[in-house]
């Protein structure tokens, strides 16, 4: 702990070095497939999603299992704000804040009653709160159409500065910037920002006092840590990169439906965190980007491994994606617990803690 | 009336299969604080293997009961192994690291179980024989059970209370109470912490199994993909009594099959804003005998939520469920 | 009508033939025609093809899969020569996981293994956003089974379906319903998904339309095995007919419950629930449903289709497969007038493409949609589905006198039971 200033010296050195190499990235990509660079920036909108949720269950230590909904409330207010829907066409500057406010105020509805609730219970209470988000959503066509209900919304307008669309190719000199190209630049900024926040977070009063409340809540109040507003903050804050993250996410897709917001979605993103190592930042984003391009692979891998072998597909290459997905949730959880990259604090108290 | 009676039959149905499912929850959870959400997956292998006998000896032409408990009988050994299996190999040697450990252990099981389930009995969904003559008997009007209805809420009932006199009134029983309770201390005393939990997975197993197969005869259908919601939805039996406890998982799995029934057949109606005169002069749609229904059947699996999450705001613990306040 | 279209078509289709560039025609040996020279060079040519191969209604992937790779091998074996090449034909397929956002990236890597045509995607939810896609790489993509009346009103110009609207099915059962069984109060439920929402709320307005008393929408999920509440709540409202929206694999369990509760309404389905299937899961209680398939009946128009594709993968084809297999043929035909594979070259012959397929005559009109779209209303009869009436440009033919015009043609003789046919049209014609 005492040579924290030395240590974020090399994290912001390292992370200038990666910057740079992910400035490059997408051009790379693009020679191999442009397919590569949306599969980029999906593991990217994952990472948003994984820092979000680490301040939930990594910082403050609140299992939650609905968090998608948050994603979903983000994306649906950008969808109803910027498409044909209701006609309503407003920049993307101002619909993203309301997105993310819209998306905290929610993130607050379901903090304030679970406040007592601790563990498993409210594990399953938020897993219901992402259901009931998610059955809203699909619903709210009738009596009065809101959501377009499970028809979804489509023609969502992209990203658009004036003239300047983010959806259209361009190119500029040598060098030749597809859609997906320059959302991965805008994605890569909004990502560094977040890994900003959360790395001051991290080490604030804030940060501090929810370690505290994650690791003894009741000391953690007898210190004088206003608990209750400590925990819903931890709540809005990471709904806040969750609203955040759905904007994008419906500017990208242009069509977005309630199917992209089921339960399979928070249990990834929750898997993301625990594999990467709660608490840690750079734990959750190995885990959110290994995660997100793990499947890809395999999927490009399988099947031409099996009709070298077999010369013919034995086993569908999309099973064995799955087998070895689950396979690798079991074995990664069987051999480093704490996750790949373990938080200082957390390998500590894991090693006293039994249940 | 009539309709109300026949919601309940329904409501009383479903909720036994889930209190069954619900049980295999509650009871890992009890021992260990473990969700092991890839039970509903072992309901659902229960389901299939019963499918595969069923089949082949209702195409021998075996008497339609003796196939299906011929089915049953193959389904709980099945069972038994893979929730021995899992609780062995993906468990055990987790028992002391954080909790999210086991749960995210727990989620890859229940991927696997899934896909190993899809390339033994494919993808498509399996339509069980229709070989059980149901017979309809009619009670006050035209509110009816049928014999397997009857069947299911009796072999339901049961087994809960045969579990329940195995939790209370054997050594076995206590041990696992005991071990629950205190697993240092309950190993002071001479009890085999590592037998117990396993017992407890192979007798949850059992009752998984026996769900799947009452589940796949009732619905008559089965597919890889089943076990998910219905795992869901019996967890959240298993909270809605109080996670950990017995009778709790059977009171709670009745609730929700009810509330579930109930909520279906009625909020439509009371929802319906024409019904109401103040209001229905004022929305156009009520016009010639329309309808304004602001939440119908679409919201019946969030009726299973709702009413979880305000048990759980006002009573944290559950409706029967006690020790819980120190659990972080 | 009808007759001479397909005699015109068949003539068209044999003059083809005769002229060594063909696709099979029918009963011909595609091998024993080829005329490609035997030396040509050849040329791949890729078609991408994309379904759900995971998840819960992935039998229908396969199956849609299926029928596309049926058409791109019997395109192979025709050994078509194209831009004085011989084609070789390559399917990839992929998985979209029915997950739009699988949808994008499976889109977009097939656009970059440059592939010269798309057929698919299954659902309605991943092929709109994947259309975009498409559409910015001019690569045409003909669904088969994607039904939403959105997809084509996005105004791209090379996004095209074989299969019918919802909008335009909807109203065909509906209008069936109506006029065939007369119905005063009819119950609609839908599994709340895109497909299933859409065509029950067509079904609904045309009901309306007739002065039909439509009761609240009810809803299960893809997923609800137990319909028992709502069936319950539903009996007390004492419906003449109810008609459901979705799959049949959702379907089945809600036509065997609702019998065993004594509801003895007419039950109907849109083309999700009009399978065989449906016998399976609902068994006895299924006999007397109605439903409707977009497109004619297979059993009328491509015995040939059925053959091979039950030859080729040992099982019968279970929805759509005829659709992706139309779709297939479709992008192999526009290549083979445009004696190119380039999508910029061929897209405008596949605009005005004409061609009898598996499901019919298909044209296209602006929007991309089939042009006239003839839907067949089906009963389940014996465990099978049966045609009991084509509708067509709003007019119902009984299935006795389209079968019996459609024989006048010998290339496209229907292979179904006569006998069988006959009486269910009697039994039409009583009714009336």
């Amino acid at each position: 702990m005492t040579d924290w200033r030395k240590h974020r010296a090399a994290l912001w050195i390292g992370c200038a070095l990666i910057a740079l190499t992910l400035a490059v990235l997408p051009f790379a990509l693009a020679q191999v497939g442009t397919t590569w660079v949306r599969i980029t920036n999906y593991a990217i909108l994952y990472v948003l999603l994984a820092l979000g949720l680490n301040i939930v269950v990594g910082f403050a230590g609140l299992l939650d299992l609905g968090y998608i909904a948050f994603y979903a409330v983000g994306a649906y207010t950008y969808a109803l704000l910027a498409s044909p829907h209701f006609g309503l066409h407003l920049p993307f500057w101002i619909i993203l804040p309301i997105g993310a406010a819209i998306a905290a105020l929610f993130g607050v509805m379901l903090g304030a009653p679970t406040l007592k609730l601790r563990g498993d219970y409210l594990a399953i209470v938020t897993l219901g709160f992402g259901e009931i988000v998610r059955v809203f959503l699909n619903n709210l066509s009738r009596p009065v159409n809101i959501t377009n209900g499970p028809q979804g919304i489509a023609r969502i307008d992209p990203f658009a500065i004036g003239p300047f669309s983010l959806a259209r190719p361009e190119t500029i000199g040598p060098l030749h910037f597809s859609g997906p190209i320059k959302y991965y630049y805008l994605l890569l900024v909004v990502m560094l920002v977040v890994i900003a926040i959360n790395l001051r977070l991290q080490n604030s009063r804030i940060g501090r006092a929810w370690e505290a409340i994650r690791e003894d809540e009741i000391a953690a109040r007898a210190m004088g840590i206003n608990t209750t507003s400590l925990k819903l903050l931890a709540f809005a804050m990471g709904a806040t990169f969750g609203g955040v993250a759905g904007g994008m996410f419906s500017a990208i897709q242009a069509f977005i439906s309630p199917e992209s917001f089921v339960l399979v979605e928070s249990i990834m993103v929750v898997s993301m965190v625990v594999l990467g190592g709660m608490g840690n930042i750079w734990g959750v984003i190995l885990g959110a980007v290994l995660l997100s391009f793990t499947p890809e692979l395999l999927r490009w891998t399988v099947e031409p491994v099996q009709h070298a072998l077999f010369g013919r597909s034995v086993i569908e290459p999309e099973v064995i994606r799955m087998l070895l997905f689950g396979l690798a949730l079991v074995l990664v959880m069987l051999f480093r617990p704490a996750g790949l990259l373990p938080s200082a604090v957390r390998k500590r108290e894991l090693t006293q803690h039994v249940a | 009336m009539e309709t109300f009676l026949q919601q309940l039959v329904n409501g009383l149905t479903a909720g036994s299969l889930y209190a069954v499912v619900a049980l295999g929850y509650t009871m890992v959870y009890g021992i260990i604080q473990l969700i092991n959400f890839a039970h509903g997956e072992v309901v659902m292998i229960g389901a299939m293997v019963a499918f595969t006998v069923i089949t082949l000896l209702a195409a021998a032409g075996v008497p339609p009961l003796l196939a299906v408990t011929l089915g049953t009988l193959a389904a709980i050994p099945v069972c038994m192994a893979v929730g021995y299996a899992m609780e062995r190999l993906a468990y055990r040697p987790l028992r002391r690291a954080p909790r999210l450990a086991p749960l995210i252990t727990a989620i890859g099981v229940s991927i696997i179980l899934q896909h190993l389930a899809l390339l033994v009995w494919s993808r498509n969904i399996l339509a069980f024989p229709q070989i059980i003559r149901t017979e309809t008997f009619f009670f006050f009007g035209a509110a009816g059970i049928t014999t397997v209805q009857i069947a299911i809420i009796a072999l339901c009932f049961a087994m809960m209370l045969g579990l329940a006199g195995l939790v209370y009134r054997t050594r076995l029983g206590t041990a696992m109470r005991a071990t629950a309770q205190n697993p240092q201390v309950a190993a002071l005393m001479g009890i085999d912490a590592n037998r117990v939990i396993a017992a407890t997975f192979l007798i949850g197993a059992a009752l998984g199994a026996v769900a799947g197969v009452l589940y796949g005869t009732y619905y008559g259908v089965a597919q890889y993909t089943m076990g998910s919601i219905l795992g869901l939805k019996a967890f959240s039996a298993a909270v809605l009594g109080g996670i950990g406890n017995v009778p709790g998982a059977m009171l709670g799995g009745v609730l929700l099959g009810l509330v579930e029934a109930l909520g279906a057949g009625y909020i439509g109606d009371f929802t319906d804003l024409c019904q109401y005169a103040w209001l229905s002069s004022r929305i156009a749609d009520c016009e010639n005998g329309g309808h304004f229904v602001l939440f119908g059947s679409n919201y019946q699996d969030v009726f299973a939520f709702v009413v979880l999450i305000l048990v759980l705001v006002f009573r944290p613990s559950g409706l029967l469920g006690e020790r819980v306040g120190d659990r972080a | 009508m009808k007759n001479t279209r397909i005699l015109m078509t068949a003539a068209v289709a044999l003059a083809l033939a005769a002229c060594g560039q063909q696709k099979p025609a029918p009963k011909s040996e595609p091998k024993a025609e080829a005329k490609a020279p035997a030396a040509a060079p050849s040329v791949e040519i890729k078609i991408g093809h994309v379904a759900p191969l995971t998840g819960g209604i992935a039998h229908l992937g396969k199956d849609n899969e299926n029928g596309a790779r049926l058409a791109v091998d019997e395109a192979n074996a025709a050994k078509i020569t194209i831009d004085g090449k011989e084609a070789k034909f390559t399917l990839l397929g992929e998985d979209d996981q029915a997950d739009p956002k699988v949808g994008t990236t499976v889109a977009q890597k097939l656009v970059d293994a440059k592939v010269a045509g798309i057929v698919g995607h299954l659902n309605s939810g991943t092929t709109i956003p994947a259309s975009a896609i498409y559409n910015q790489a001019g690569i045409p993509a003909i669904s088969g089974s994607a039904t939403n009346p959105k997809l084509t009103e996005q105004g791209f110009k090379n996004i095209f379906r074989v299969v019918g609207r919802d909008d335009q099915q909807g109203p065909a059962i509906a209008s069936y319903l109506a006029t065939t069984n007369k119905p005063k109060v009819v119950a609609i439920i839908d599994d709340a998904t895109a497909y299933g929402e859409g065509i029950a709320n067509e079904v609904e307005k045309t009901l309306k339309a007739a002065n039909v008393k439509v009761l609240p929408r009810e809803k299960g999920t893809d997923k609800t095995t137990d319909w028992k509440a709502v069936l319950t709540k539903l009996r007390g409202r004492n419906p003449d007919a109810v008609f459901y929206g979705g799959m049949d694999a959702t379907g089945g369990p809600l036509m065997k419950q609702g019998r065993e509760l004594g509801i003895k309404a007419v039950f109907s389905f849109g083309d999700g629930a009009c399978t065989d299937e449906m016998a399976k899961l609902a068994g006895q209680a299924a006999e007397g449903l109605l439903c409707s398939q977009a497109g004619i009946p297979p059993q009328a128009a491509d015995k040939k289709f059925l053959d091979a594709y039950k030859a080729k993968f040992n099982v019968d084809p279970i929805l759509y497969a005829p659709f992706t297999y139309d779709g297939a043929k479709l992008l192999i035909e526009a290549m083979k007038k445009a004696n190119s594979a380039d999508p910029a070259k061929y897209l405008p012959e596949l605009q005005k493409i004409s061609y009898s397929g598996a499901t019919g005559k298909i044209e296209f009109d602006d929007k991309g949609d089939r042009k006239d779209a003839e839907m067949t209303i089906f009963t389940m009869k014996g465990g099978k589905i049966a045609p009991v009436a084509v509708i067509k440009g709003g007019k119902t033919i009984p299935f006795e006198e389209f079968a019996k015009a459609a024989a006048a043609a010998p290339a496209a003789a229907p292979a179904a039971p006569a006998a069988e046919k006959k009486d269910e049209a009697k039994k039409d014609e009583a009714k009336k």
